[in-house]
Order: C-alpha cells, then sequence, then structure tokens
C-alpha cells in the first residue's frame, strides 16, 4: 500500500472523493497540506480574499451542480471567518465539506496561536464534524465526511485537522474506502407505501389544492417529477424563495412565489385551499405567517427527507418521509394506477377564482408600480431588463434585501439550480463569491449577481479574485444608497425614522471601484439607457461588469404579508392598499 | 408532561456536548442527564428526564435521532419501565436526632453510609418521585448538602435498546 503524509492524505481523499475545486485561504496550521496540493495537478486550489467568500463560493458551486463543495481554511481566524458561511449553507440544506486546521495536537487547550475550538464554535450549524487526531483516520474521515454531506438532507460537515497530523515526515498507508457505512446514520429514502395510498387519495379529492414546493425539490434533483405529478393533476403550484425553478416559472400552473413577498394569488390559494401538498419545504416563518393562522381549512400532506421537519411549525395530517424524487415517482404510479380522478369540475372552479385574484391583483397580469421614467428607475423594471437580455436563462445569485426579493418575483426561472440565494439564513455577501463558484462550475454561462450597493461591500474584495482566476461575472446593483429593505421596514413601522440605514454621500465611486480592481464600470442613471447598458454589459462576454444603476429609493417590495397576527390572506399591496 | 428519554451513542468525543447542545439550541428542558458508557465499550447510554408538550416531545425525540453519533433513541415513558435514581443526603445527626433519622431510612429502604459525630450521609435509591418524598420526610432534620445523580433506566420485559 501506498505511504503517504497526512497532508497528501487530505488532498487525495479529496481528489477520491470527486472534487475538482477546493476554495480556500492558506495560513499556519494548514500550511502542510497546501504544499502537498502545490504538488499535484488533480485538486485545483481557488485562492480567494476572504474565508466567508471560499465559503460562499464552494455553496454556490454546490447550489449551481448538486456537487458537495469543497473549502480549506487555516486554523483560529480562518476558522471563525468561515463561521458565516457554514452557517448559510447549514441553513439552506447545502452538501459541503470544510477542512480546517487546527493547532497541532499537544498545543489544542493550550490558548495557542490561532487557536479556537473550531468543533465547539461550529458545533450548533453543521450537520456534523470531527476532529482527526491520527494521520491514518484521515481518509476515512473525509470519506464519512462526504457521504454525510450529501446523504439524507445534506449539510455541511467540518473536519478539524491539528498541524501535526498532516506532517510531512509521517507516512501513513493510503486507502480510501470503496463504501462507506456508518451504524447510526441511515436516512429514509423511500417513502411509505401506505401513507403514499393515502396522500393520493386525498390528493385526487381535492376541491381546492395548491402544491407547495421548496427548497427540498432543488436539492433532491425532483424537479422533472414535480413537474409531471403537477401536470399529471393540473393543480395550482407555488414555490418558496428557496424552490424557484423547481417547477417552470413561465407555466401557466405557477401562481409565482408565496409567503413574505409572495403574490397575492399564491397566498390566497393557501390560505382558502382544502388540502395543500408540501415538498420539501419547511414551512418557514417567511411562509406560514402566524402559524395557528395558516391554511385553516387544509388537509396538509408534507414530503420531507428530515423527519425533524414534519410537524415542527405546523401540525402536518399525512406526513411522507423520504428522498423527493423517489416520494414523488412513487405517487406519480400511484396516480396512474387509481380508479379515483380529480374532480375536474371543483377544480375548474377553483382555477376561475385564482385566475380572478391574478387578474386583480397579480404582478405578472400587469405592473402595480409605477412606471420609470427618465431618472426614475424602478427596481423591478431593472430585473425585467435583465430578464429580456438573458432571455430567462442566466444563473442569479443574489445578495439579502430588497434586490434579492425583486429578482426572486420578476426573473422567472424555468430550471432548477439557476436561482442561487440565502434564503435560510438571509446573508448579506452572499451573491458576488457564490457567483464566483456559479461560474466555476459553467465556464460558458450567463452569470448574473443581483445585488445592492449594502449587501455588495460586504464581500467586495472578491472582485480581486474574480480578476485572477478570470470570473466574468456581472454584477447588476441596485443601488438606492440606503439599506433598502430596513429603511422599507423603517418607512412602515417607525414612522421614517432612518436609524443608520442612510450612507449619506459615503458611497465609494463604484464605477471607478470596479476598474481599479481591473474590471469595467457602467452608471446607469436614466431609464432610457437601461436596456442599451443591460445589452452592452452582457456583450462582454470575458469581462467582469459592475452595474451600478441608481434606482428609486422610495420604492417598496409589495405585496407584503401583513405581520404579526396576519394570516397568508392578510397582505399589504401598496404603500395604501390592503387586502 | 415528565419524560425519560433514552439515548444509545457513539462514545466519542464530542458526541455528549452535540446532545446538550441541541437542548439549548432549540430552546428544550433538561431536568436530569446521566450518561456512562455500556457494556459494548464503544457505546454510551445516556438517559435524560424532560418535560414538554407532546409536540415537543416528538421534536426532543426526532432530533435526538438526527444525531449523527445517536444509534437509537426510546422514550421509556411509552411503556412499562423501571426508573431509579441514586441521592446522597448529608444531614446534621446529633444525639437526639438520630433515632428519628434512622426511622426515617429504615421507612424508605436506604441507608446510612457514612457516620461522623455529628453528620450522617445518608444513601437513598428510588424513582425521583419517592426521592422527593423522601426530601420531604426528612426536612425536619438539618440537611447540609444533597446530590442526587439524575435518572437512569430501563424498560420492563423483553423489549431492549441495544444495536
Amino acid at each position: 500500500m501506498e505511504l503517504l503524509s497526512g497532508g497528501e492524505i487530505v488532498v487525495r481523499a479529496l481528489k477520491d472523493a470527486g472534487v475538482k475545486y477546493v476554495w480556500g485561504y492558506p495560513g499556519g496550521a494548514a500550511l502542510h497540506i497546501y504544499d502537498a496540493l502545490f504538488q499535484q495537478k488533480d485538486v485545483e486550489h481557488i485562492l480567494v480574499r476572504h474565508e466567508q467568500g471560499a465559503v460562499h463560493a464552494a455553496d454556490g458551486h454546490s447550489r449551481s451542480t448538486g456537487d458537495v463543495g469543497a473549502v480549506l481554511v487555516t486554523s483560529g481566524p480562518g476558522a471563525t471567518n468561515a463561521i458565516t458561511g457554514i452557517a448559510t449553507a447549514y441553513m439552506d440544506s447545502i452538501p459541503m465539506v470544510v477542512i480546517s486546521g487546527q493547532v497541532p495536537r499537544d498545543k489544542i487547550g493550550q490558548d495557542a496561536f490561532q487557536e479556537t475550538d473550531m468543533v465547539g464554535i461550529s458545533r450548533p450549524i453543521v450537520k456534523h464534524s470531527f476532529l482527526v487526531m491520527d494521520a491514518s483516520e484521515i481518509a476515512v474521515v473525509i470519506a464519512k465526511a462526504f457521504y454525510i454531506a450529501k446523504t439524507g438532507r445534506p449539510g455541511p460537515v467540518i473536519v478539524d485537522i491539528p498541524k501535526d497530523v498532516t506532517a510531512p515526515d509521517h507516512r501513513v498507508p493510503y486507502e480510501y474506502p470503496e463504501k462507506i457505512k456508518i451504524r447510526s446514520y441511515h436516512p429514509t429514502t423511500r417513502g411509505h407505501a401506505g401513507q403514499v395510498k393515502r396522500a393520493v387519495k386525498t390528493l385526487l379529492a381535492a376541491k381546492r389544492p395548491v402544491i407547495y414546493s421548496g427548497g427540498g425539490v432543488i436539492l433532491g434533483d425532483a424537479s422533472a417529477e414535480l413537474t409531471e405529478l403537477t401536470k399529471l393533476l393540473n393543480f395550482p403550484i407555488t414555490n418558496t424563495l428557496m424552490g424557484l425553478g423547481a417547477f417552470p416559472g413561465t407555466d401557466p400552473q405557477f401562481l409565482g412565489m408565496l409567503g413574505m413577498h409572495g403574490t397575492v394569488e399564491a397566498n390566497n390559494a393557501m390560505h382558502e385551499a382544502d388540502v395543500i401538498f408540501a415538498v420539501g419545504a419547511r414551512f418557514d416563518d417567511r411562509v406560514t405567517n402566524t402559524p395557528s393562522k395558516f391554511c385553516p381549512s387544509a388537509k396538509i400532506i408534507h414530503i420531507d427527507v428530515d423527519p425533524t421537519s414534519i410537524s415542527k411549525t405546523v401540525a402536518i395530517d399525512i406526513p411522507i418521509v423520504g428522498v423527493c424524487s423517489t416520494v414523488l415517482r412513487q405517487m406519480i404510479e400511484e396516480i396512474k394506477a387509481s380508479n379515483d380522478k380529480t374532480d375536474k369540475i371543483a377544480l375548474s372552479d377553483w382555477w376561475s377564482k385564482i385566475n380572478d385574484w391574478r387578474e386583480r391583483h397579480g404582478i405578472y397580469t400587469q405592473p402595480r408600480h409605477e412606471p420609470s421614467s427618465g431618472n426614475i428607475i424602478k427596481p423591478q423594471d431593472v430585473i425585467r431588463s435583465l430578464y429580456k437580455t438573458t432571455n430567462g436563462d442566466a444563473f442569479i445569485t443574489s445578495d439579502v434585501g430588497q434586490h434579492q426579493m425583486f429578482a426572486a418575483q420578476y426573473y422567472l426561472f424555468d430550471k432548477p439550480r439557476r436561482w442561487i440565494n440565502s434564503g435560510g439564513l438571509g446573508t448579506m455577501g452572499f451573491g458576488l463569491p457564490a457567483a464566483m463558484g456559479v461560474q466555476l462550475a459553467h465556464p460558458d454561462a450567463m452569470v448574473a449577481c443581483v445585488t445592492g450597493e449594502g449587501s455588495i461591500q460586504m464581500c467586495i474584495q472578491e472582485l480581486s479574485t474574480c480578476l485572477q482566476y478570470g470570473f466574468p461575472i456581472k454584477i447588476i446593483s441596485l443601488n438606492n444608497q440606503a439599506l433598502g429593505m430596513v429603511r422599507q421596514w423603517q418607512d412602515m413601522q417607525y414612522s421614517g425614522r432612518y436609524s443608520s440605514s442612510l450612507y449619506e454621500d459615503s458611497l465609494p465611486d463604484f464605477v471607478k471601484l470596479a476598474e481599479s480592481f481591473g474590471h469595467i464600470g457602467m452608471r446607469v442613471s436614466n431609464f432610457d439607457e437601461l436596456d442599451d447598458k443591460m445589452a452592452e454589459c452582457f456583450a462582454l462576454k470575458d469581462r467582469v461588469v459592475f452595474m451600478d444603476i441608481n434606482i428609486d429609493r422610495n420604492e417598496h417590495v409589495y405585496p407584503m404579508l401583513i405581520a404579526p397576527n396576519g394570516s397568508m390572506k392578510d397582505m399589504k399591496l401598496s404603500k395604501t392598499e390592503r387586502t | 408532561m415528565r419524560r425519560i428519554i433514552s439515548v444509545l451513542m457513539e462514545n466519542e468525543p464530542g458526541a455528549l456536548s452535540r446532545v446538550v447542545g441541541l437542548f439549548s439550541q432549540r430552546g428544550y428542558n433538561i431536568d436530569t442527564l446521566t450518561v456512562a458508557p455500556t457494556d459494548d465499550l464503544t457505546l454510551s447510554r445516556l438517559t435524560l428526564t424532560t418535560h414538554g408538550s407532546d409536540q415537543v416531545i416528538e421534536q426532543i425525540t426526532k432530533n435526538l435521532n438526527k444525531l449523527i453519533d445517536v444509534v437509537k433513541v426510546i422514550d421509556l415513558t411509552d411503556g412499562a419501565h423501571v426508573e431509579r435514581e441514586i441521592m446522597l443526603v448529608k444531614v446534621k445527626a446529633n444525639e437526639t436526632q438520630r433515632a428519628e433519622i434512622n426511622h426515617c431510612v429504615d421507612v424508605f429502604r436506604g441507608q446510612i453510609v457514612d457516620v461522623n459525630t455529628d453528620a450522617y450521609i445518608l444513601q437513598v435509591v428510588g424513582s425521583s418521585d419517592k426521592n422527593d418524598a423522601f426530601i420531604e420526610a426528612i426536612n425536619y432534620a438539618d440537611i447540609l448538602e444533597l446530590v442526587r445523580s439524575g435518572v437512569s433506566g430501563i424498560s420492563r420485559g423483553e423489549k431492549v435498546l441495544k444495536v
């Protein structure tokens, strides 16, 4: 058997786990591993400018491909800088392995230089973690980490390795395990047959059904099954923020996103439904509004791979634990074999009602905001322009705030893994590094980061990484010189007292800033030039273009659920109207 | 409602902190906690008592099962079971009090495990309820110090918690 050092084993095990790219940042405790990386060509390392960027990039890579993201950081500050990224991945169940250097074994617990208890700090935000105390364990631990990260409900796994365990002078036999078996870990895949039968019976008898699907469908690669089942039943379907693209956004059966900034037709349909079919969604508080008022007359069917997601916030009538694609396939077969048929008359009435909501309040039947004109550019129109210019076929990453909601509402995703955003944790700074991960995985694709002048500054250092590795990302920055979503809440609930949400002429010149990083900057201040500049931006295929678009700072995101104590049908439709 | 939950988990560093962390992270209660290796040294058996609504207890058992280090979880309160807790009580025991303390210890089938000039250490083994009752009964004496092990439990009959 081949003898390798711990550092070499880390790299070789990554290769054997199928990793081509690892995102990271070197430092003392990780130097043996970095030296091993230098001496081979199978695993390429991408040097970011901040560890948070490394984790978001690996995350974006994973979200756009389904592969397990890989990250390498050093101990202490390297590890703590990665924490926000790990929490982001954890909240959205993104498969990822983060390898962190640790101080040498005999220094652990001594408050050594750059020591931090990484396993302890990360414990609440990881699926699992390992501290490797012997070089002979590295390969098995890395194999287990990848297996745990991608199976069941995916999530980030930490492998913390003390420096002396990776030392070049200690060599041990290397063998990557072919099969991983963990006696305490057996994720369920197939749905319980009896529950599947009950669910199908309930669905076929429904008079006012809604399919409510979430990120689990995308993570479980179940879009094809979801689309087939939805078409088979002719049911209305809504997606969560994390689920956009799981069902084609331009399909007439799609009601748009639901929840806090969901459409009226989606939220009303949920509230009035008699059967809710939740697939890979977790009844998040941004969806349900007040849980006790959630879907008062609905029987709820819920498919989820994670049993703890079932009946966590809302009681479920028919739970099915299993992988979305497998369970949906079981259900399709059951529907086809069943003698029961859907109630066509009831469904037709239900569709009329939904279409009436669409006509009266829908954001896709006509614009519900003031038009853009001259130097008043509405953010919604920027997303429309982006959609047109990219033919709806780009990968869109986003940061967090108003721009994120406008992008989710107005960019209609027809394919899964195209909409990449931090839904659960809501991490500002996610968009740009995530776009790097997407672009690396899809070198020829259009990748745009929709952001704001607030969010982009949280990881703006990654513009330098983009130059070094040639990631031609298009940055669509909706600049309203304010923290837009904070300002919106301050308008609504704090009588317009803009406590620390305004930049007061302190913003950098983003055009010059982009140029100083070696990229192209463009400013758009007039609506008439928006489409042309957008086209110009995407014509520059090989360059990073930073579009600094001055938008109307008074615009709010609507519809918006009324909280606290509201149900899903209680929405603000504009600054003056509500349902 | 009070529950006794038994957890079989890998006897590995960090496993206990994941269990304890889960409870604090999700706002669940731990009333008592005991943990020790089993006859199979690769496994630890952890018993905890908690209270909460049925919905909360269901989430607790599901979240425990979700931890990678956890091999098996049972809620002992779901079926017939034996629960025991050991309690050590140091009480002032001068000449005039000794007879009454002896009597009380006899009634609760406890033992006097250490005798000093003016203090006894009493040992009582039983369910938490019985131990509570003993504290109540011995209250007339001066309790100097009291330590309870936390509950251990096991199912009655053929049901076993094993790999």
